[in-house]
């Protein structure tokens, strides 16, 4: 091994564990910030008995979860059982590999390490554990692999409310896997690279995504809370009519492992939202943080975090302002507007990309943004107008309606 | 069409989802930064601040566990007339009388188990010297079952205020 590879691995080895600690410490702060914001917005106060404000309640849950018994339900298929929280967990925090959350720090070092031997590293290490160029593409197929992990625990756990659990939650993301990848597809026109870094890149010297591919982002935000099962796509668990969904038979540390997962998607989901939509850690109006250094690193990175703890604050938000959505619902939503939305969208955005750059010539990535944020503004009102005249879905009161008035036409027999 | 079943009339244009939810959102946010109504209980007791919804205090005619009343001289107020073993619907109050040597009649043994009384108020009710109380009082909690046996002594010593049975201002229970 030469001592550049060495340096390389010592400098992944440093990201990966910074990373994970982040992540798992993050991910047990975000139950506590879950709880604290439900109870705001229910005029709570929410867990303050623990520590300062609460503060060491995740440790204290954490703690009542690996002292509880753990449950084996009979007939369980023990294996599967066992294995099940394990398939959901481990996807959910690989998926963060992949994400940029800062600017290259500048790393410097050559030095010999006892029998390990020299380790050398120069110029500026990408603050990513893992700069893989197929990018999202890495993240999508991982995050549906989480699928694997839920329907195994339904399946296992040889309960009626655990199968229906696993069972919506693999219809659920599967079918909005599809609208999801489907939305990605502007941002590949865009940006021309799959690789997070390059989209990042292209959006700095642009405008962020959102403003050009509004109904790309809309999309993959909606996606992206059926693919966590987040309310108001929470059809997997619907303690109101599968009691606990697919972790019923789960306690314990296992009943945690899914919880972690489910925080764990929430966080990938937002910094994926920030970084495909939201410039990742670029700092707008400014281009200092493109130039590399120690500084621009913390600052750019801090950037990123703030933007990730406001998509997770709106993903709570949600939660706590809007009811579940009935099955059928969660379905035509899915199949019926979403992928013919974004499918459509595809297209638009083709026809206008080709007609900014081949027709028109524009090659300034601002002035070809500002062309597309004029055309999303116009998609955005006619979607929303449709969506909001309720057409597509219906409202119980329009639908009762119609159901009536096809019953007076109807001849009585 | 069943009694009381209000029937709304949904305006058509408001079956909107875009607008609804935004409308939503718009509202729990609002509620992030209104006045929290949790009471922090150990700490503020019933008669604590005002919590946004008016001060809360607990009712006069709330029958919680019992006080015997005592005269001047320290000594119950209760004759052992047995009027209230008598009327007890849970059987509850154990009262042996005894006669001191003037021939007043005073009890022996006066005890009342709180885990089966039913907190109705007959006994205060049915009391001809006003000896026996219900009490306004929920803080109960003790480490033993027998414990909840009240004594004559321990009935004697509570000094929590007694149950008014019902509200002066309103008589009648209207």
């Amino acid at each position: 091994m030469t001592p550049e590879t060495k340096g390389f691995l010592l400098l992944s080895v440093i990201k990966m564990l910074a990373v994970f600690t982040v992540i798992l410490v993050g991910v047990a702060l975000l139950t506590l910030m879950e709880r604290k914001v439900s109870a705001w917005m229910q005029n709570r106060r929410g867990p303050n008995r623990v520590g300062p404000a609460g503060l060491l309640q995740p440790a204290a849950d954490g703690l009542k979860n690996i002292l509880k018994e753990e449950t084996f339900p009979a007939m369980a298929n023990r294996g599967l059982f066992l294995l099940a929280p394990a398939i959901s967990f481990i996807p959910a925090l690989l998926l963060f590999a992949v994400i940029p959350f800062g600017a290259p720090l500048p790393v410097d070092f050559d030095f010999t390490l006892g029998p390990l031997g020299r380790f050398i590293h120069h110029g500026f290490m990408p603050m990513v554990v893992a700069d893989l160029p197929i990018g999202f593409l890495f993240v999508l197929a991982i995050s549906s692999m989480g699928v694997y992990g839920i329907a195994l625990a339904g399946w296992s756990s040889n309960s009626k409310y655990a199968l229906l659990g696993g069972l919506r939650a693999s219809a659920q993301m599967v079918s909005y896997e599809v609208a999801m990848g489907l939305s990605l597809i502007p941002v590949l026109l865009m940006s021309g690279s799959v690789s997070l870094s390059a989209i990042i890149r292209d959006q700095q010297m642009g405008l962020w995504y959102v403003l050009p591919l509004f109904l790309s982002f809309f999309i993959f935000l909606i996606a992206g809370f059926a693919e966590t099962n987040r309310l108001p796509f929470d059809m997997p668990e619907a303690e109101s009519e599968l009691i606990a969904g697919y972790h019923t038979e789960y306690s314990a540390m296992k009943f945690s492992f899914f919880f972690i997962a489910e925080y764990s998607n929430v966080v990938t989901v937002c910094a994926m939202v920030t970084t495909l939509f939201f410039g990742g850690w670029d700092i707008p109006f400014t281009h200092w943080d493109e130039a590399g250094g120690v500084l621009q690193t913390v600052a750019t990175a801090a950037f990123f975090f703030a933007k990730v703890m406001f998509w997770i604050f709106f993903v709570m938000w949600i939660r706590w302002t809007l009811p579940r959505f009935r099955y059928d619902q969660l379905m035509a939503l899915g199949w019926k507007v979403l992928m013919p939305l974004a499918l459509a969208y595809i297209m638009v955005v083709c026809v206008a990309i080709y007609l900014i750059r081949r027709v028109f010539g524009i090659t300034d990535p601002i002035y070809e943004g500002l062309a597309l944020f004029g055309l999303s503004l116009v998609v955005a009102f006619l979607v929303f107008g449709l969506l909001d005249s309720g057409i597509f879905i219906k409202g119980s009161a329009r639908q009762r309606r119609t159901l009536n008035a096809r019953a007076r036409r109807a001849p009585v027999t | 069409m069943a009694i009381g079943v209000k029937i709304l009339k949904r305006p058509e244009r408001e079956v909107s989802y875009v607008r609804a939810t935004l409308k939503g959102m718009a509202l729990t946010f609002k509620h992030m930064f209104e006045k929290k109504v949790t009471m922090q209980y150990p700490e503020e007791k019933s008669t604590g601040s005002d919590h946004g919804m008016g001060q809360w205090t607990i009712s006069p005619r709330w029958r919680g566990t019992h006080r015997m009343l005592t005269d001047e001289q320290g000594r119950s107020k209760c004759v052992a007339c047995g009027l209230c073993p008598q009327i007890c619907p849970a059987n509850c109050i154990k009262l042996v009388p005894g006669e001191d040597e003037r021939g007043d009649r005073y009890p022996l043994i006066y005890e009342i188990d709180e885990f089966r009384c039913v907190f109705c108020g007959y006994c205060q009710e049915v009391c001809p010297e006003e000896a026996i109380h219900v009490g306004v009082h929920y803080e109960n909690a003790e480490y033993s079952r027998d414990r909840f046996v009240y004594d004559l002594e321990r009935l004697s010593s509570q000094t929590h205020a007694v149950s008014t049975l019902w509200d002066p201002t309103d008589p009648k229970g209207e």
